[in-house]
């Protein structure tokens, strides 16, 4: 069959029917104070990576919490852990944890290594 | 003052309240509900925010004010017509009654927004789509069930249904809504834990004593999702459920969900006395609501003399803000009597 170089793109739309939110339940287990961000961006702005590089927690934290794992663990590899983000944050979520925690999860799922 | 007497019009909180701290001060009242049970929309809530206190006993505890003697409480009554004559002020029932007082107090309340007018939400349209009071109604009974008699696994909870919409022709926030999407997905989760709650906003307006801590709780206890987008429409599924459009705002994409639940939390609008009333009266502010003199020093007078403004009739409020304004008006009536006495050398 002929090639004409179209395919079909994956859809964009988060779907929740589907989503795998039963990994976030574990970070929550372990952190449960994660539950209470209001993802106001403070822990984001004060960051020291994403003064430089482009990285964003508030972001990373939502697509782990939607189950969108493509790609985070790279993502979470740029945080130096410094917990900058901790102080900051008016619902006193321990970010440092959720991190540390999510990087760990996320090696478990082995999902450095999914295309 | 002794002979002085004023009719109020709405048997709401407002209403009652003011015609008992009336009736304390020697002042005879006759209040017109136009509905068969005194309580105005009180009547439709099961428990109140941001304390879960029962709203029955509110409303007991305001209807027992009623049996002040100086008070004279005409259920059944609507009011059609209310105007200035012969230096009095008439009040015309639907019976065709002439009622005639020194004072009018209008406190006629809201009404929430019909949401039959969102039509891509569905309400009316499919089954497990409610609003928020059908959700109390609900609740009342013990248990929120889909139409089918099926236990929820998933409810949304949808804000501004009605309120900061110009589409509907409302610019203006409810106040109340937000508050209540907390406290009903709070009830809804202490039912039946296993199931997921999402409440979808554009802000969370939480600026209310207590407002802002029972939102973290909801999150922290009972792991409400909150998710920042407002929902495009809602479409029927072949097993009854409710497919939901959103944009997840702060992921930048868009999204969808299944609910067996759908909850539109239905703003605040004049009500239908409210508005005829106010506009025969020339003192009719924006959206329908009636206008007070001044925000600050004269919120309780409008316009006309004669005739004051309690409650909701004047704005979007919550339920402490409307008894303590049917409290003020009191205060602002008797205080004008007293002057009136006075010019007349009584």
């Amino acid at each position: 069959m002929k090639n004409w170089g179209f395919n079909i793109s994956k859809p964009r739309a988060i779907d929740f029917d589907t989503a795998d939110t039963s990994e976030y339940s574990k970070i929550i287990e372990k952190v449960p104070s994660a539950q209470r961000c209001l993802m106001c961006g403070a822990c984001a702005a004060t960051c020291s990576a994403s003064n430089h590089i482009d990285f964003n927690f508030r972001n990373c934290h939502l697509k782990y919490r939607r189950g969108q794992f493509e790609g985070l663990a790279e993502e979470f590899d740029k945080c130096m852990l410094c917990g900058k983000c901790k102080l900051v944050c008016p619902r006193g979520v321990n970010t440092r944890a959720v991190i540390y925690n999510m990087r760990i999860f996320l090696n478990d799922l082995n999902y450095k290594n999914i295309e | 003052m002794n002979n002085k007497n004023v009719i109020i019009i709405g048997g709401g909180p407002a209403g009652i309240e003011a015609a008992f701290n009336l009736a304390n001060n020697d002042i005879s009242v006759t209040l017109f509900e136009k509905e068969s049970q005194p309580g105005g929309n009180v009547k439709n809530w099961a428990k109140l925010f941001p304390d879960f206190g029962d709203a029955s006993v509110v409303r007991k505890e305001l209807t027992d004010k009623l049996k002040h003697n100086n008070i004279k409480f005409l259920a059944n009554t609507k009011i059609d017509n209310l105007k200035w004559e012969n230096n009095n002020w008439v009040a015309i029932t639907d019976k065709d009654e002439k009622h005639t007082a020194d004072i009018a107090l209008l406190a006629t309340g809201f009404e929430v927004f019909d949401a039959r007018r969102k039509e891509e939400l569905g309400y009316g349209i499919y089954d497990n789509v409610i609003t928020s009071v059908d959700f109390e109604e609900m609740y009342k009974t013990g248990k929120i069930l889909t139409t089918e008699g099926k236990i929820p696994e998933r409810i949304a909870f949808l804000n501004c249904v009605g309120s900061r919409d110009e589409k509907v022709g409302n610019h203006y926030c409810s106040r109340v809504c937000c508050i209540t999407a907390v406290k009903q997905a709070i009830e809804f989760k202490e039912l039946v834990p296993q199931a997921q709650a999402y409440c979808f906003y554009m802000d969370m307006r939480m600026a209310g004593q207590f407002y802002e801590e029972l939102y973290r709780k909801s999150q922290e206890e009972f792991g409400v999702n909150y998710i920042r987008g407002r929902i495009s429409e809602a479409a029927v599924t072949m097993d009854k459920r409710i497919q939901i459009k959103a944009e997840d705002t702060l992921s930048a994409l868009p999204m969808k969900i299944t609910v067996d639940i759908l909850v539109l939390m239905v703003g605040i609008e004049s009500s239908e006395s409210t508005l005829k009333l106010s506009t025969d009266n020339n003192i009719v502010g924006p959206y329908g609501f009636a206008k007070s003199k001044s925000l600050f020093g004269k919120d309780n007078y409008s316009e006309k003399k004669g005739l004051f403004l309690a409650g909701t009739c004047k704005r979007p409020l919550t339920l402490p803000e409307t008894i303590a304004d049917g409290r003020s008006a009191a205060i602002e009536i008797i205080n004008y009597l007293r002057l009136l006495d006075e010019e007349l050398g009584i």
